[in-house]
């Protein structure tokens, strides 16, 4: 078994402002496919939380499960809670999650190719019906120069483009909390880049809590506040992100080794040893 | 050759293939947004007329008021459908929910033909002159109606689409329901605006042609009439819709033109477009303007 971080100091005496709890669920899709066993996770407002973990492990199931759109594909919460913001929100429809607050940037970007930019970004918007409309697309085009110049269907973007559309659309809802999913995704080391710290430039001007699904470890925990990693359905281990980076075990599974050479022998036996559950 | 009589085939083409337009415009809107195929469209046709009759003779309402209510009544009759009969099908198999507008289409015949009666009503006259005179073509007034009303509800679906939120949001979860859901869009909602809309349009649209005609159940021939007009212009298209339309109103006239003029077959008129439809589906199955890997049923 692994041995848990120890919590640091500042986290024990500050009590923190929680503006999602998951508290202990458990997802099951078609009715018999078990995929989230008892999943607990908060994140504190205002901050970019990380939620890292092998492919399989639930973590876009997660994302799903808190913004209502688990429905569509058939998954249900049978167990356990969501709350945000001080409600509970587990079983609501995910049109009433974006309303209180809840944007999520779907893996895979999901922009709506035969439309314009400026339609997807209207789209974004959907929500809302105050004034202010006309006003953020500007917000948005000065974030995003190149998305500006690009007049024809969003499907003819590039994949960076398109990423960044996917996080301009996101903006226009106004949301108090985005849910990421994969934003690297795809994307050239460089541009990888440049979306984190798009994203943290949003968590630091606007104060949007930011939720992380990454399988670009390093990245999300150079920009994270505070760090998930997920196995088989569970958390498994959490920590202020900079002891998640120096934590040997995440070095060695999520950022790539340590640096000194092992032999294939020691690798598999100590990966047996280290199984997390 | 009698030139004239071409002439003026061809503008009645022009003009009823603008209506057939219109109505398969209905029927992709309902498709593209839903995954519905409606057969039933054409008794939205009927209905609307029969209903407007109804305000008019029954009621004594004049005509503009009666149009109105009927209005109102298609808009809470294409919802009432939507919510009772087809959102419990979400899911199911396509061809479940095709057995279900069929049986839906003759379940309005029966109900209809039962209320309404079985023989053909006309129109009271709502324009003061019968036909008017068009740059040397003898238009009738109801036709020219027709033509107004066509290209304003086609105006008004282009400006809708493009513009307006709602148009936007069913744009969206034509695209990708999940998507759609993502950004905040009921799916239902729009699922219900889509056959709002589909039985305001059809509504008014048998109007029109109860008017040029008269009110039976045969109107609903012209749901029948928009398949080659939809899988011409490509099942999932609405410029596509609208074109298909146009062509097979102009090919229907010029067929009765042909027939009239040569063969003498007496039966073109109907025939023709099916036969389009057929050639259609052999050579280009996913019709002139629509997405080639859509599903074919």
């Amino acid at each position: 078994m692994l041995q848990t971080v120890p919590a640091s100091s500042e986290k024990a005496d500050a009590p923190k402002d929680t503006i999602l709890s998951v508290d202990n669920i458990e997802v099951v899709y078609n009715e018999y496919v078990l995929v989230l066993r008892g999943l607990s996770l908060t994140v504190e407002r205002g901050s970019i939380t990380a939620l890292l973990g092998a492919n399989g492990a639930g973590k876009s199931t997660t994302l799903k499960a808190i913004s209502g759109l688990l429905k569509s594909e058939d998954g249900e919460i049978t167990r356990g809670s969501i709350t945000f913001d001080g409600q509970i929100i587990s079983h609501q429809e995910p049109e009433r999650t974006v309303r209180s607050g809840i944007f999520q940037v779907m893996e895979g970007r999901r922009i709506i190719q035969d439309m314009t930019v400026l339609e997807n970004l209207k789209l974004g918007a959907f929500t809302r019906s105050d004034g202010g409309v006309k006003d953020d697309i500007d917000l948005v085009y000065s974030y995003f120069p190149r998305l500006k110049e690009r007049t024809g269907l969003a499907g003819y973007l590039s994949g960076g483009e398109q990423q960044m559309l996917a996080i301009g659309r996101a903006m226009m809802a106004r949301p108090k909390l985005i849910l990421m999913d994969e934003p690297s995704m795809g994307l050239s080391p460089l541009l990888v880049k440049e979306v984190f710290g798009i994203i943290k430039r949003l968590n630091e001007d606007f104060g949007v809590t930011i939720l992380l699904v990454e399988q670009n470890a390093a990245m999300a925990l150079a920009c994270a506040r505070h760090g998930y990693i997920m196995e088989n359905g569970k958390i498994v281990l959490d920590g202020p992100a900079e002891e998640l980076r120096e934590n040997e075990d995440i070095k060695e599974f999520y950022l790539g080794g340590s640096g000194e050479r092992k032999s294939f022998k020691n690798i598999k036996s100590f990966k047996r040893r280290k199984r997390w559950l | 050759m009698n030139w004239s009589l071409l002439v003026q085939l061809l503008a009645n083409g022009l003009i009823v293939g603008m209506l057939y337009g219109v109505v398969a415009m209905c029927f992709v809107l309902i498709y593209k947004s839903t995954q519905v195929v409606n057969f039933a469209q054409g008794e939205f046709l009927v209905l609307g007329a029969w209903v407007c009759l109804w305000f008019i003779t029954d009621m004594q309402m004049p005509f503009i008021v009666a149009f109105l209510f009927t209005l109102v009544f298609m808009t809470l009759f294409g919802i009432m459908i939507q919510v009772v009969i087809l959102r419990p099908l979400i899911g199911e198999p396509v061809v479940s929910v095709i057995m279900v507008t069929i049986g839906l289409s003759i379940f309005l015949q029966a109900l209809m033909n039962w209320i309404f009666g079985n023989s053909a009503e006309r129109f009271p006259q709502v324009f003061e002159t019968e036909s008017v005179n068009v740059a040397g073509l003898n238009v009738e007034s109801a036709y020219l109606m027709s033509l107004v009303m066509s290209v304003l509800i086609m105006g008004g679906f282009y400006l809708f689409f493009r513009f307006s939120k709602y148009g936007l949001a069913m744009r969206a979860t034509a695209f990708n329901q999940q998507t759609a859901q993502s950004l905040g869009i009921s799916v239902r909602q729009v699922f219900a605006l889509a056959w709002a809309i589909s039985a305001i349009v059809s509504g008014v649209a048998g109007i029109i042609i109860g008017m040029v005609n008269s009110v039976s159940s045969s109107l609903a021939i012209i749901g029948i009439k928009v398949f080659p007009a939809v899988i011409l212009g490509g099942l999932d298209s609405i410029v596509g819709a609208v074109i298909g339309g146009i062509i097979i109103g102009l090919l229907e006239n010029f067929a009765e033109f042909v027939d009239g003029q040569f063969l003498n077959w007496g039966n073109l008129f109907t025939i023709a477009p099916f036969y389009v439809l057929i050639i259609i589906l052999m050579i280009k199955p996913y019709g002139l303007f629509g997405t080639k890997d859509i599903e074919r049923i």
